[in-house]
């Protein structure tokens, strides 16, 4: 077995499974509060830290590689540099443990992102941005990362339905926010040398896919409808939850994979509080060309513009933001 | 370190100054006129940055005028009401907690 491509496919496994590394961001709009995400993006820019986020499955086995356990320890710092512009950079250590082989470890690659809130209404809880992420090639253990880059245009979105009418007031509550990106790799193709067993070099080609990349989250607020909605009595810390599922995709678009959807299920749960938040997921495989077993992800989640608005807020161009506002 | 002090500590110090429970509770209908409309905050909030009105169906504003932050007690956000038909009315709020950090909201109550 090549370990090092064993190592690399599963990788790429695991990414389709968990897609765990994402540029998350919590916010307000109007009086809406927009936690940060586990799994899928979310349209606000602040200034936060997700420290760590750590993902776990069981990988199931393939033809060239043993069922593995995966385990991802990431960290995203994100900066305000204007109320509406924000920039961000992340980070992975991957452990794999293949069954019945020596377990390996490496970093995955760095991941910077670019994102600016162009529209918000603060009457309908609705809030737009744009971004752009760049998967940088090579700053990653090349036993887990790839050396080629990634970029990915993405717009994202947020909506609350506080503004329902009163006859649906229990789906006041509800918001939704997604993201859409396009990841388009900087080489289309890896060149793999290996030698057969009669001691010939032999060339592979192999294919890397343009994918779109899409995601959803569906909340559901009890802090909402406690504090907007109905008094229903729920006492601390059930009225600082938000149960959510999420759904991050992804869709292969050319290659020999083309139309193909990978992804999971991700029922959770969400407590924030004024400092931190706290997130737990179940990953279940949308189907079974993502996986077959059940993993989870969680988060602890540090509010930077609560913890300490002079030192973290301050931008060059407009000075100490402060905390997030509602919009 | 702050986040684990403030997970570890008895006393909760919630984020953003959100209500806690008010008076008329959230969504809920009275047999009788309530004197006035109190909000407590988790946190402490800031008297002059801090407001309150209640509107009626027709958005007209049917308080007294007087909002004010209890002397007494600093999460405590109030108006008085002079007596109210029956019907529905909405609770409008704005406040600033003591770390400059602003929120707003709206909750309707019913008078039968």
């Amino acid at each position: 077995m090549n370990v090092k491509r064993s190592a690399v496919s599963l990788c790429v496994l695991a990414v389709l499974v968990g897609n765990v590394v994402a540029a998350e961001a919590h916010g307000m709009i109007g009086q809406r509060f927009l936690p940060a995400t586990l799994a899928t993006d979310d349209p606000f820019v602040a200034d936060e830290l997700s420290l760590p986020t750590i993902f776990h499955i069981k990988l199931p086995s393939s033809e060239d590689t043993p069922a593995t356990k995966f385990t991802s320890l990431s960290s995203e710092l994100s900066k305000r540099l204007s109320p509406d512009l924000g920039i961000s950079a992340s980070g992975a250590w991957d452990i794999l443990a293949p069954d019945g082989g020596n377990t390996f470890t490496g970093f995955e690659n760095m991941e910077v992102n670019l994102k600016y809130v162009y529209f918000k209404s603060a009457a309908h809880e609705l809030l737009l941005s744009a971004g752009f992420t760049a998967e940088i090639g090579g700053t990653g253990s090349s036993k887990v990362a790839e050396s080629f880059d990634h970029y990915v245009p993405q717009l994202y979105f947020g909506k609350g339905f506080g503004d329902l009418p009163d006859a649906v007031e229990w789906l006041k509550p509800i918001a939704v926010t997604g993201v859409f990106g396009w990841s388009v790799p900087s080489r289309t193709h890896n060149k793999i040398i290996s030698l057969n067993d009669d001691g010939d070099v032999e060339v592979h080609r192999e294919f890397n896919p343009t994918v779109f990349q899409w995601g959803f989250s569906v909340q559901y607020s009890l802090q909402y409808l406690q504090a907007f909605v109905r008094d229903i009595g729920l006492p601390a810390p059930f009225n600082r939850m938000i149960p959510l599922v999420e759904l991050p995709l992804q869709t292969t678009m050319n290659g020999p994979l083309a139309g193909h959807t990978t992804g999971t299920v991700n029922p959770g749960i969400i407590w924030f509080g004024r400092y931190v938040q706290l997130g737990i997921e179940a990953v279940i495989p949308i189907n079974e060309r993502t996986g077959k077993n059940v993993g989870v992800l969680a988060q602890i989640h540090f509010y930077l513009d609560d913890i300490a608005p002079n030192i973290f807020t301050w931008t060059p161009f407009h000075g100490v933001l402060g905390p997030t506002q509602p919009r | 370190m702050a986040a684990v002090l403030c997970l570890a500590a008895a006393r909760p110090c919630w984020a953003h100054a959100f209500p806690d429970h008010s008076e008329p509770r959230v969504g809920h209908t009275l047999d009788a006129p309530p004197p006035s409309v109190r909000i407590w905050f988790d946190g402490e909030i800031e008297p002059v940055f801090s407001s309150i009105r209640v509107e009626d169906d027709n958005k007209r504003q049917v308080d007294r005028g007087d909002p004010h932050v209890s002397s007494t007690d600093r999460t405590l956000l109030e108006v008085s009401l002079p007596p109210l038909p029956s019907g529905r009315y909405e609770v409008v709020w704005s406040v600033v907690a003591r770390d400059g950090h602003r929120t707003e909201g709206r909750f309707p109550f019913r008078i039968k």
